[in-house]
């Protein structure tokens, strides 16, 4: 028991514990909760891709990647320049996969060089260089060639709007792919299988030579070097493959959302991602897979009950602040804990 | 004695650092206006006595010490630096202390700064007071004058002084201290040109006729008999000579410092060297710069099948070499391995070459502390020759099959004591430690290895294993080591031939079996200064 309570791990039991509270609350309010899981599973889908995101970035010692506007902006490129050429289904998506990780590896690569240059502030230099590259975008919306009238403003023909909806695009293409029914809960298979694809991905590449070099780079840059090693390579290496896996996740995201978000809404998009790793009991310097996997399912469970059921009991939302208060606090946490 | 009153008295001072003693029931006292020498090898137990009359927080942190310390008469038991300070004990520090953007005098009067009143101090509080520069400028004068150094401006900034010029400075702020009774100077000529050394060496004379103590610690043995009055040698933490000054000589203070240590550590007897060795390693003019361990151009070879060891005093670049050949530290000149000569400054070349390294840093260099034993075992080899990898589809992956076979293999052969391979190598003793970062470098199959400090950190048991596993590879697969130690004893057991380390250059290539007496003199650079002809060029 006491093991199983090592492995597991003390926040995320009382985590899990919480949330079977919620459950049979739901349960006790007559909630549909069946309805409720199936939104879960969506959700999870949908961003944990982002959250696999920060593995790479820790793995190389880069920290948490507060960066992760970048790879977003990436997939959001990529997904406009399918949405302009009026492709969809998922030819549609896997085009704006293909064209999201195209412009993130160049991102990514400077990326990596910036953060070599200020070693041991990468994740404070991460949150800035997200914060005014969203807020440099805001200019290249209004002002980017996209001619599809879908995208662009109605009134003045010029300039991308804040929100696009994609539904008769490729909105919902993994969601509704092999999407099967059990005892009342819906399970969207094909989003699930393309987020355990990636999971199989990342976890095999942290097992070959240049994982296990990254490793040992992000642990002790020391040791790395003296074992042949090139630390500043392998940096780079984490900081490309977290902007690649960034655009990924945001098309991922946007696809289940039925919606691509422009202007500000990156801004905020690598704070849950975070949260949700470090929730799953991934440090500053260490993730696993299982960390990613465990991480997003709590956190985004908890999300989706908790509106229904709190508003339900109390009588009002708290979800949103509930939302704030979690992941700020694990960031908070997580920061504050030095490892020995 | 009686008409000199003592002002310190160290008495039966007992110190251990995780049950191991670093000083054994050490006496020691200083007389008014008296200079006292203390002499010995670096791990003699120098520092930890002067840490303890310092009350620094790492003797209370490690246990506290036993014996009984009498300053100016009184009892006195130093809980912080600062007690000691107000006592009357000043330190001149190895590493300035000093304020780069200071100038001299502010430097020399930090947090005893003279003030005087102003309207908005009447107000509020004496926290608020103008400093009074021009007396403290006149304070800081009349103390550099003191040390009849005229160089220094009391006006210039700290930054960019020679460091002589920045030792002075350390010095006039001690005696500017009205109430200082005690002076500490630990290696002060150290980085001082020889006539700077001159200068400091009468002002410390001077300072000792006006009544103040002086502790002196050095190296340099000659300087320590010219100026002092008695000298003490601390060997292992014991006093092992109490002389006057005039009543003993260089080499006896040398052979007294080295001294034949009896330990339990027997190692077989040395293979015999075929006299015409081939040249493995041949190493030319090679500069390395370490912090704290400067190499400034050394030139040796290595021959096949020999244990090399490097030996002399911390900070004079014996380590500077090793992390040099392997690429870790900035280094310049050449050196050729097997006829091919081997990039500096980069590891790759020097580990794809057939060189390995254990890093006298375990704990940093060494060791992923949190990673499994078998992990830490397999990662330079999988890196460099990409040995333990299987394939898995389109990806190569670690091979754990091989891996497990590798390191329980290793944990038989080199006896490390673990519960198991997956263990994480934090959890181990320094000395099993020690043998996986050796079995680490074994695991890329070297041709020569490189190893620094083997037996730092660990208890008489390990050190006897460590030593017994690099002979037997030496001996059983012929294969080459370069040894770098600040045991002397250890090299002197294992090695063919011992160069020592003075000063960033080598001071003598000596046989294991020489006197200690030589070993002595050559480690306290008197050999060096004889043959300073030929070195003053490759500085």
């Amino acid at each position: 028991m006491r093991r199983l309570v090592e492995r597991v791990g003390v926040p995320r039991l009382l985590v899990g514990l919480f949330l079977l509270i919620l459950f049979a609350l739901a349960g006790l309010q007559r909630l549909p909760v069946k309805m409720l899981i199936s939104s879960a599973l969506v959700r999870i889908g949908m961003n944990g891709v982002l959250v696999l995101a920060m593995l790479p970035s820790i793995r190389a010692g880069l920290g948490l990647n507060f960066g992760l506007p970048l790879g977003v902006i990436s997939g959001i490129v990529g997904m406009l320049v399918s949405l302009e050429l009026r492709l969809s289904g998922l030819a549609g998506f896997f085009f704006a996969l293909l064209v999201g990780v195209l412009l993130s590896l160049p991102a990514g690569y400077v990326y990596g060089l910036l953060l070599n240059r200020v070693k041991g502030e990468e994740m404070m230099v991460g949150t800035y260089m997200g914060f005014s590259l969203v807020a440099g975008m805001c200019m290249f919306w209004l002002l980017a060639p996209f001619k599809n009238p879908e995208m662009i403003w109605v009134v003045g023909g010029k300039g991308l709007r804040v929100t696009i909806p994609i539904s008769h695009r490729f909105g919902g293409v993994l969601d509704n792919l092999g999407k099967f029914s059990i005892g009342g809960v819906e399970v969207p298979a094909g989003l699930l299988l393309f987020f355990a694809f990636l999971c199989v991905l990342v976890y095999l590449f942290s097992f070959t030579r240049t994982g296990m070099a990254m490793k040992a780079a992000g642990m002790n840059p020391a040791f790395a070097r003296a074992s042949g090693v090139n630390v500043e390579k392998m940096r780079i290496l984490g900081a490309t493959l977290s902007t690649v896996l960034g655009a990924v996740g945001i098309a991922v995201y946007a696809q289940s959302l039925g919606f691509v978000q422009l202007y500000l809404a990156p801004l905020m998009m690598a704070f849950p991602a975070v949260a949700a790793v470090l929730l799953g009991g991934a440090s500053t310097s260490r993730a696993t897979v299982f960390n990613a996997v465990a991480g997003v399912t709590l956190f985004q469970t908890l999300l989706t009950i908790s509106l229904p059921v709190t508003q339900s009991v109390i009588g009002g939302d708290i979800s949103e602040v509930a939302k704030l208060i979690i992941s700020n606090g694990m960031i908070l946490y997580a920061l504050t804990r030095k490892e020995a | 004695m009686p008409s000199v009153p003592v002002v310190l008295k160290m008495i039966g001072i007992t110190k251990e650092f995780y049950g191991n003693p670093v000083l054994k029931n050490v006496n020691l006292d200083v007389k008014q206006g008296e200079i006292h020498g203390l002499v010995g090898e670096n791990g003699a137990g120098k520092t930890t006595l002067m840490n303890i009359l310092f009350g620094m927080p790492v003797i209370q942190e490690t246990g506290g010490f036993s014996g009984r310390i009498v300053f100016d008469g009184k009892e006195f038991l130093p809980r912080e630096p600062r007690q000691a300070m107000a006592a009357g004990i000043g330190m001149v520090h190895q590493e300035f202390m000093l304020i780069p953007g200071f100038s001299v005098t502010e430097n020399i009067k930090l947090n005893r700064e003279i003030t005087k009143e102003n309207f908005l101090s009447r107000m509020f509080s004496r926290k608020l007071e103008t400093l009074d520069m021009t007396t403290m400028a006149a304070h800081s004068r009349k103390a550099i004058d003191a040390l009849a150094f005229e160089g220094i401006d009391e006006w210039a900034p700290v930054a960019g002084m020679p460091v002589g010029h920045k030792q002075f400075v350390e010095i006039a702020r001690e005696i500017d201290k009205e109430n200082v009774k005690l002076l500490v100077f630990d290696e002060p000529t150290a980085v001082l040109t020889e006539s700077e050394a001159a200068i400091l060496l009468d002002a410390l004379k001077r300072l000792a006729r006006r009544g103040i103590g002086i502790l002196f610690i050095s190296h340099r043995l000659d300087e320590v008999l010219a100026i002092c009055d008695r000298v003490t040698v601390l060997r292992d933490g014991e006093i092992v000579a109490e002389k006057k000054a005039g009543e003993t000589t260089v080499i006896e203070l040398a052979e007294r410092m080295v001294g034949r240590k009896v330990g339990g550590l027997r190692v077989p007897d040395r293979v015999k060297l075929p006299e015409t060795g081939e040249d493995v390693l041949v190493v030319e003019d090679l500069a390395v710069n370490m912090p704290g361990e400067r190499v400034r151009g050394v030139s040796f070879t290595v021959k096949r099948g020999e244990i090399l060891g490097i030996g002399g005093l911390a900070g004079h670049g014996k380590l500077g070499i090793a992390n040099g050949i392997m690429g870790l530290q900035p280094a310049s000149g050449s050196v050729r391995f097997l006829g091919r000569e081997i990039s500096l400054n980069d590891p790759v070349s020097a580990l794809r070459a057939g060189l390995a390294f254990v890093s006298e840093d375990r704990r940093n260099i060494g060791l992923l502390l949190d990673e499994a034993l078998e992990d830490n075992l397999a990662l330079t080899a999988m890196q460099v020759h990409g040995r333990f990898l299987r394939r898995v589809g389109p990806f190569t992956v670690r091979d754990p099959g091989s891996i497990r076979r590798y390191a329980l293999e290793t944990i038989k052969e080199f006896d490390i004591r673990t519960t198991g391979p997956r263990q994480i190598v934090r959890r181990l003793s320094g000395g099993n430690q020690q043998k996986v970062c050796i079995a680490r470098a074994i695991s890329l199959e070297p041709k020569l290895l490189l190893v620094s400090e083997p037996t730092r950190g660990i208890d008489v048991g390990a050190k006897q294993k460590v030593l017994e596993i690099l002979h037997r590879l030496n001996r059983e697969k012929g294969l080459t080591i370069i040894m770098t130690s600040s045991e002397l004893v250890e090299l002197r057991r294992i090695c063919h031939r011992i160069i020592i380390m003075y000063g960033g250059i080598i001071a003598g290539i000596l046989p294991p079996d020489a006197s200690d007496a030589e070993f002595g003199l050559t480690m306290s650079g008197e050999r060096s200064a004889e043959r300073s002809g030929e070195h003053e060029t490759t500085r």
